[in-house]
This record gives structure tokens, sequence and C-alpha cells, in this order.
């Protein structure tokens, strides 16, 4: 039993905002849920199936199947942090496979920029009963130092420089300029990077993304149904998910759950990292990139830092063209959870309907990568592949 | 040169499972769990074994001493200070932070011992110093 082929992304929607300080989230969800639909040529009532993560206002899935007055007979609030929207992508693709739902609305939204939250900056307060964030809390545990704790690591072990990292904000900014709605725009070079503040070692600023407000919807649906919309077809041809943790004291912060994600994905869809055309590739940090692009085969453990080099991320110079939206690096972190623009723009390329600058020439086979919650302690990584008929 | 200053630090939150590790943390000890079926000690301590799922979990008190896997120093802080996985000499590697040194001079492999530092209202915290 395999999801190989038996569902499509039908439509897909980012919000244009970056900054609403005049839209609630649960408004911004239905924003982006209409935009969805309307891009797949469907309506609300076509809806049987509901999929969101833990940025959706209220109990689960609930509050957000009322608000937009859905009647489903499917939902899913699996909450990976960041990468949830791929793995409600794929257990979308799973609920159609056994005729559960036809139409799978997948949303985020959230306003973390209006709300002015330090996102990467400032420890998070969470649930106290949460088991992990007791022996976290009192060490001042943020985002970007997690995430610098794996970058030195990675530096120590195999020799990485702050100039490799460099070079995937710079690739970014090489798709920003392209993009009309990205936070950052303009073309950084490896120079500005490194002289950017280290917010935590060995990360600049510019080695983090941006805080945005916004969101983005998918829909997944039947092979038959996409077909009879127009739209070019992408079919959801393989999947994995993994989670990764502290294993009881045993750390390795060298890898990412990308090891266990990714192949399972490269199995199902019966291809290897070689054929892929673009890889949408989770950017919360440089950091980030670079360890699953190694993780997912693309190059060797350790050589992460020279695949990236020189230009190698850029679309029409390298050889893996990665977010070329711009990403959470430069263009778009909507809710501090990159997944779903990943797999927005991934699907944009296997239609065609990427921004010219950056279109990938013959884009018939796409990675989606996502790696949810802390890369230096338990994350959610979710992959995605798909291809377009 | 960065020498670490002394910054607030939040009170632990402390729940029926973990409380005699913190009450022992007042007095000075620093303890660790072991599983007396499996005979392994994990991090962070749990009642329930994470190697065997066996509840037979008992606190010991560990040498407080280890070695910097990895660390982050968190500069644009009002006091910037330094985040770490120290591997500790029993085995299970922690999240800490390295305290009382040169934040300018921390070194993977470098050998720490336990400190504890006071919190904001509650437990004094273990954290770990230069040997």
């Amino acid at each position: 039993m395999s999801i190989r082929g038996k569902a499509c992304i039908a439509g897909v929607y980012e919000h244009p905002t970056r900054k609403a300080p005049d839209k609630s989230v649960a408004q911004l969800h239905a924003e982006v849920a209409l935009g969805a639909l309307k891009d797949a040529g469907l309506t609300k009532d076509d809806v049987d199936g509901y999929f969101c993560a833990g940025d959706a206002p209220g109990v689960g899935a609930t509050s957000m199947i009322e608000y937009m007055n859905l009647k489903v007979r499917h939902l899913d609030s699996t909450d990976t942090g960041g990468s949830s929207y791929l793995v409600h992508v794929s257990h979308a693709a799973q609920a159609i496979a056994l005729g559960k739902c036809d139409v799978a609305l997948v949303t985020l939204a959230g306003r973390p920029r209006s709300e002015g939250m330090a996102t990467g900056t400032t420890p998070r307060m969470r649930d106290p009963n949460q088991p992990d964030f007791q022996w976290e809390f009192p060490y001042s545990l943020t985002n970007v130092a997690g995430y610098g704790m794996c970058a030195m690591r990675h530096m120590h072990e195999f020799g990485t420089t702050s100039e490799q990292l460099a070079w995937i904000k710079v690739a970014a900014s090489h798709h920003a300029q392209h993009n009309p709605n990205a936070m950052l725009p303009e073309v950084v070079t490896v120079e500005e990077v490194v002289s950017s503040p280290i917010l935590a070692d060995p990360l600049h600023r510019l080695d983090c993304c941006v805080i945005s407000d916004g969101g983005g919807a998918v829909i997944v649906t039947r092979p038959e149904i996409a077909r009879s919309l127009g739209r070019p077809l992408v079919k959801v041809i393989g999947a994995g998910e993994a989670e990764k943790h502290t294993a009881g004291g045993d750390v390795d912060l060298t890898y990412s759950g990308a090891v266990w994600s990714g192949p399972a994905a490269f199995a199902e869809a019966g291809v290897t990292p070689a054929d892929i055309k673009y890889a949408s590739i989770y950017d919360s940090f440089t950091i980030t990139v670079l360890m699953q692009i190694e993780d997912l085969g693309f190059c060797e453990k350790g050589q992460g830092g020279r695949f990236v080099a020189d230009g190698n991320l850029i679309s029409g110079v390298g050889k893996l063209p990665f977010n070329t939206d711009g990403g959470g690096l430069c263009n778009n972190h909507p809710a501090n959870r990159g997944g779903m623009t990943k797999i927005i723009e991934a699907v944009r390329q296997l239609r065609g309907e990427a921004h010219p600058a950056v279109q990938v020439k013959n884009c018939d086979l796409a990675l989606a990568q996502g790696t949810g919650l802390q890369l230096g302690a338990r994350h959610g990584s979710a992959t995605l592949i798909l291809e377009r008929e | 040169m960065m020498q670490a200053a002394d910054r607030k630090i939040a009170a632990p939150i402390v729940n029926v499972e973990t409380e005699p590790f913190w009450k022992a943390a007042a007095e000075g000890r620093f303890l660790i769990k072991r599983c007396t079926d499996c005979g392994k000690p994990h991090w962070y301590p749990r009642a329930v074994c994470p190697f065997c799922m066996s509840a037979a979990t008992v606190w010991e008190e560990a040498s407080g001493r280890g070695t910097i896997y990895s660390y982050s120093v968190a500069r644009r802080a009002p006091e910037p200070y330094a985040v770490a996985y120290v591997t500790l000499e029993e085995g299970p590697t922690m999240l800490t932070n390295v305290v009382d040194c040169d934040l300018d001079a921390l070194a993977f492999g470098q050998a720490v011992v336990v400190t504890f530092k006071p919190s904001d209202g509650g437990y004094p915290v273990p954290m770990f110093r230069p040997a």
C-alpha cells in the first residue's frame, strides 16, 4: 500500500501580506482557504477534509471548522511545528487513498510580526507540563542558540564555515529580488551576511529567517477531481515523516530527522536525489538548510558547506535550485512556520508558475522538506516528493 | 574576552515527578536518573526509563563532571550567556549553561563541573563552569 499517485495538489495560495495588524488569525486562515479554493476552481462546499496545526486558533481543527462553516468527514490537527503542513499533505493523501475524504483543505496563518514576537531570541513560554520544556526553560534556550549549537558542532566536526552558510542566504536573496511580496528583496553578499551582528554563535542576523504575518493554504484531492479542474496536475508520489529528539541523553547534533523522512519519501516515489529538479528546503536558519541537504542525500554528510557554496542553490546557476520564492530567509515565514510556503513554491515550479527569472526548465519532479520545532532538541521532519504529470 | 555575568535565571518548573531533583539541588547535590532494570542512566530525568520503559528508575548522585559537546553564546541578550550540551561523566548529554567563564574561551571537549546558581524565586539550578 502506498500513496504514490493517489492524490494531487490542486490548489495553492500564499497570502500576499507580510504584516497584518488589521486582521485576526482566524480571518487570515479563512482568507488563505478561499485563495487556495479559488486557485483550484473549487468552493467551500467541496471541502470534506480539513487539516491544521497549532497556529490555528482554538481547539485542534474544531474552531476553524466552525469559523469557516465547513462540513467535514475527516480532520487532522497533527502539529510538528513548521513541518506540520507537509505532514498534512501526506496524511491527506492517505485519507484520500482510503476514501475518507475527497477534497482536503490545509491552512496555516499567524501574525507574530504584528504581535511583536521576538521569535528567535526570546525563550518562548510553553505548557509547563511539557516534560522537556522544564529542563530547558531555566537555561534560556532560544531558537537561535539551539540552531547555533548545531552549526557550532557541524563546523567543529566537518570544517563548515560561516561563509559557506552565508551562501544559502545569498542564494535565497537572488531569488527574492524577483518576488514583489518578499520581505527582504535586496540581493546580499557573503560579506554582508558574515558582517551582520551575531545573535548566537555562529549565527548572524542574516543567517536567520524573517518574522512575518500571513499564511498559506493547499488543496489536496483525488486525481480524477484534480484532472477535471484543468490545472497542471501535481501528484503526491512520496512522503516521509520522522521525529528526532534527545533520545534519553544520546544527543547527536550533526544530523536532522531528514535522514529518516527523506529515504522513506524517495523509496515511496521510486526516485533518487539526483532526479530532483527543484527543492524547497526548510530555512528557519541557514544551518537548517545545510543539514537537510546532507540528510536528504543531495551530498555526503559533512560536505554540505562545499555543496551550497558558490551559488549552487541559485536557479539557473547551480545544480540544486532551492526556495525560488526567496524562502523563509528572505520572503516569508508566516506564523514562524515555514512548511506551507515550501509546498506552495514547489507546486508553482511544477506548474511552471514560478517567476520567469527563477523558473526551473522542464521542472517535472520537486521535493519539499520541512523541519519543525527545534533542530537542536526535538523536531519533526517531513519530506514530500511531487511530480507533474 | 567576554566574562559571563550573573543573570536572572527563571525559577524551574517543578512537578511531582521531578521534585526530588530540585530538592537535592537546594542541598547542592546533582542527581540523575538510572534504570535498575536495564542499568542505563538517562537525561532528562523520568519516572519511566526511556530505553526499556521500566518504572524501576532511581535517583542517584552524579559526579557533576562532564565535557562540552556543543555550545552557543547568545550575544544579543542583555547579559550574554552560553547555552551548551554537556556530556556527563555517567554518559547522558544534557542541555545547560556554562557559567563563571570567559565566553570567548569555551571549547569542544572542555572539562566542566557542576555549580548551582540561584533562580528567581525558586530552587537553584545546576549549571556548569570550567573545571
